[in-house]
């Protein structure tokens, strides 16, 4: 291997478990300076996802929806896009397959399917308009997509409140789905469902329509130099529109995967925010669909690790949006390790150039 | 001769970027009060990275710098200008919409209170003008100049921040023979009057007009230094790439055939609605390389992306191969097997951070030989990315690293690897070789010329008249989006007569420029 190639793997693996350990140490911090019976904390946090099979399930669940939303982020920046749709083309499809479950009569088996898909068509729908709004008349579908995450939001509430409410329950919930579209529970003792068997699988697609097709190379040019794809003879806009509607069915179908595996009613009263978590997979996987599921897992152990802690000690779960924040911080932070990466590039180069030396000076 | 007192000396200096390119491998450098230096060698060799280190915007990864002696660290440019050095950047750094003197005083600013002293500062550049006799009028603006005024102002606000020693980084590269003189006269005066010039150059024939002493640099190394009187310019040249290259470009007789490109009445109007191009005719036929001289912005630009289908045109048609293109976006003219050498290698040619290999397929990807059904053959591209370089002499690790790692005139290679391995019918060249090292170019006037003897139409662009005589077979000059001139055949004119036509000081008659129409 290249020594460049491999100086930038050790750094990033480095940064990442750098990243990490901050992370840990500030929640260890936070703990220390809050809690009043700090050890019960910190078992709840880092041992208490491991406690028992149900809770290790809770850790695959929770980061399910992620690898959905991950991969929409990265299908988007891949093309050198800034939207933020899939946080509202996640939510979309919650709506989206929650409305073929109550109200389509479909026999099991189809019926999730038909949902989900519904779901992805549903998100796509949804990314296409920042998309479109861009291609057309320029608009920053950073500005587009953010603002329309709330239109969104609102839109699928408000359909559950006036369309598909449960009257006879006190809080906001739509009415029960149908046993056919519920999707399976794959592990006893759990509730891994099927739609986290997707996820994997929708990982490894986008890997391959990313670095195996020519769709992906020409996507990955245009995310590179967009002014050079337009020379190459790719149709740029094209693909950037095509890539942010693939992006709004990938999260669209995580919408639906996840309220058929884990729910049996629509409840949410505000969007959960799985499309924000997912820009911090994406970015912990350094947007490689491959590395997806393991950055997801990691997610999801926070998550239920802070869970855990608030129900158990006197420390509360938002402890992880903090960490969320950090952590991206980290690894959006070019300078951390510059230095010590410099230096390995310098030792190696000077060790190429002292093999080649007799060239050099012929 | 004055006594030769050392203002500045570089000791053993080492530069390694962050993407493991070593540029600089301990080079020694030295100029004396009030000389002009050149600094000479191919690209890639250091120099520029050299001169980024003498003006602070990098920092050596080891090495001394003295300053009249005394050991100085350069950490920022504005150290650099407090030192007294002043440098002038090939692409200037000037603000178009302000004046000369808003320019000149830019970040130094004579002030009255709190406001900016004006006619002080109008005052105070004229002075300085005048005193170097740079004929400029400092009430301008910026974007009304001539590239050789821009120049002056760029040198002017080195010297209003008082450099001492001044960096002029390929400053001929955009200029015409008439502006090129009247610069190296202003140099010398600013020489006499006690200034050091650091001058980079690839042109041999202005180091050995204008230079005093010359250090020429090949592969990060210092090569030596000489008096330029006692060096040919064969020596500098061999010093610079190590072997024998041939300046004279050889090649043989053109044997024309039919036409393939028929361009007619064409206009372009730009943003500002001013005519780019203006009923310009010509046509380009195999067999040929037709070259355009001319002065940068005189409507080249607008022709090659007429051309390739990156621009519309208003009026007027383009047939290539009998096919009139108004219709045609850029695939759909890369189909009619037009090949195109963009004049930005960087931000047109290339996507920096894919590999070389995928650099070189981004326009042929969905070719048989490289997909089935959307599918990539993976074996299939890594042997092209491999017969490519070795095919094109790109000098890289291997050709998964990323195109942004290479030199240059690497790029380059890459760039003309993907455009003519496509077994093109017509080839526009826009600055096929700028900024590119001798060794480089050489190769790539080998391979269009060997286009051209193969029966393929080459259109090339090129500010370099040298390269524009030695390689054309017949030229056209373009000035204010208008053939000025057509010459049939290149070899009957000189670099001075070209000149003439790129400033518009002459024009030839209608008929000789319906010439070239071959009667069409």
């Amino acid at each position: 291997m290249d020594s460049n190639k491999r100086i930038r793997i050790i750094v990033d693996i480095t940064k990442l478990i750098i990243t990490i350990l901050v992370s840990c140490g500030l929640v260890t911090l936070i703990v220390l300076v809050t809690s009043s019976d700090p050890v019960n904390a910190f078992s709840s946090f880092f041992l208490g996802p491991f406690t028992s099979v149900r809770r290790i399930g809770n850790i695959v669940e929770a980061a399910s929806p992620l690898m959905f939303t991950a991969l929409a982020v990265i299908m988007i920046f891949s093309a050198g896009q800034f939207s933020m749709i899939s946080e509202g083309a996640f939510f979309i499809g919650t709506l989206g397959a929650m409305m073929i479950a109550t109200s389509v009569p479909l026999p099991a088996g189809i019926h999730p399917i038909v949902a989900i898909l519904v779901a992805g068509a549903m998100g796509a729908a949804v990314a296409l308009i920042p998309a479109v709004l861009k291609m057309k008349w320029q608009v920053s579908e950073v500005v587009t997509s953010l603002m329309l995450n709330y239109v969104v939001q609102f839109f699928a509430i408000y359909m559950v409140s006036y369309h598909f409410r449960e009257i006879s329950s006190s809080s906001l919930a739509s009415i029960e789905f149908k046993d056919t579209s519920i999707l399976p529970v794959i592990i006893r003792g759990t509730r891994i469902h099927l739609g986290i068997v997707l996820g994997v699988i929708l990982c490894i697609i986008t890997y391959f329509l990313l670095y195996r097709t020519t769709f992906g190379m020409k996507l990955r040019t245009v995310g590179n130099n967009a002014k050079f794809a337009h020379y190459s003879g790719i149709k740029v806009t094209g693909i950037m529109v095509i890539s942010q509607v693939i992006a709004g069915a990938l999260a669209g179908m995580g919408g639906g995967a996840e309220i058929l595996g884990m729910y049996n009613r629509f409840k949410w009263t505000t969007s959960p925010g799985y499309g924000w978590s997912g820009i911090v997979v994406a970015l912990l996987a350094r947007d490689n669909p491959l590395m997806v599921p393991l950055a997801a897992l990691f997610m999801g152990y926070l998550n239920v690790g802070a869970n855990i802690m608030a129900r158990n000690s006197d420390v509360s779960s938002e402890v992880v949006q903090i960490i969320q924040g950090v952590m991206i911080l980290m690894i959006a932070a070019e300078a951390l390790l510059k230095k010590w990466k410099q230096k390995m590039i310098v030792k190696a180069a000077k060790s190429e150039a002292g093999m080649k030396g007799d060239v050099i000076n012929d | 001769m004055e006594a030769k007192r050392e203002v500045l000396r570089m000791e053993n200096i080492v530069k390694v970027y962050s993407n493991g390119v070593m540029a600089n491998k301990g080079i020694n450098f030295s100029i004396n009060a009030g000389e002009i230096h050149a600094l000479s060698g191919e690209n890639g060799a250091g120099k520029s990275t050299l001169m980024k280190i003498i003006f602070g915007e990098e920092q050596p990864t080891s090495g001394d710098i003295y300053i009249n002696g005394q050991k100085t660290v350069i950490t920022s440019p504005q150290l650099a200008i407090k030192l007294g050095i002043g440098m002038v950047h090939q692409h200037f750094m000037l603000v178009s919409s302000m004046t000369v003197a808003e320019n000149v005083i830019l970040g130094v600013e004579p002030t009255k209170g709190i406001l900016i002293n004006m006619k002080h500062a109008i005052k105070q550049v004229e002075e300085i003008a005048e005193k170097y006799n740079m004929n400029i009028n400092p009430k301008m603006k910026v974007e009304d100049l001539t590239v050789g005024q821009k120049q002056k102002v760029e040198i002017l606000k080195a010297l209003f921040r008082g450099a001492k020693i001044l960096i002029l980084d390929e400053p001929t590269a955009v200029l015409t023979p008439q502006e090129t003189t009247e610069l190296f006269e202003e140099l010398k005066r600013l020489r006499d009057s006690g200034y050091t010039i650091i001058f980079i150059s690839h042109k041999l024939n202005e180091v050995k007009e204008l230079c005093n002493r010359i250090t020429i640099i090949r592969h990060g190394k210092s090569m030596g230094v000489y008096d330029v009187k006692t060096v040919t310019e064969q020596d500098i040249s061999n010093l610079m790439v190590g072997r024998d290259v041939i300046l004279n470009i050889e090649k043989s007789a053109p044997k024309i055939g039919k036409t393939t490109i028929r361009v007619s009445d064409l206009t372009i109007i730009g943003e500002n609605g001013k005519h780019c191009i203006n009923r310009l005719s010509f046509s380009l036929r195999e067999g040929e390389i037709l070259g355009i001289a001319g002065v940068e912005g005189n409507g080249q630009l607008e022709l090659v992306e007429a051309l390739t289908g990156l621009r519309k045109y208003n009026a007027g048609s383009i047939e290539i191969c009998g096919k009139e293109i108004s219709q045609c976006n850029v695939k759909d003219i890369r189909k009619l097997a037009v090949s195109h050498i963009p004049e930005d290698r960087m931000t047109t040619g290339a996507a920096p951070s894919l590999s070389i290999t995928e650099n070189m397929l981004s326009d042929k990807i969905s070719s048989n030989s490289f997909s089935k059904h959307g599918i990539i053959n993976k074996r299939a591209i890594k042997q092209y990315g491999i017969d490519m370089v070795k095919q094109y002499q790109i000098l890289c690790k291997n050709p998964d690293v990323s195109i942004d790692s290479l030199s240059g005139g690497n790029i380059q290679k890459a760039v003309l690897a993907r455009e003519l391995s496509n077994n093109p019918k017509i080839i526009i060249a826009d600055q096929p070789t700028r900024g590119v090292d001798v060794g480089a170019t050489e190769f790539i006037h080998k391979r269009l010329i060997n286009m051209r003897d193969n029966k393929k139409s080459v259109l090339l662009i090129s500010s370099d008249l040298n390269e524009v005589l030695g390689l054309s077979d017949s030229i056209i000059v373009m000035h204010e989006g208008r053939i000025a001139a057509y010459f049939p055949d290149a070899a009957k004119i000189t670099e001075l007569q070209l000149g003439g036509y790129m400033l518009g000081i002459e024009k030839q008659s209608e008929e000789e420029i319906k010439e070239v129409r071959h009667g069409q």
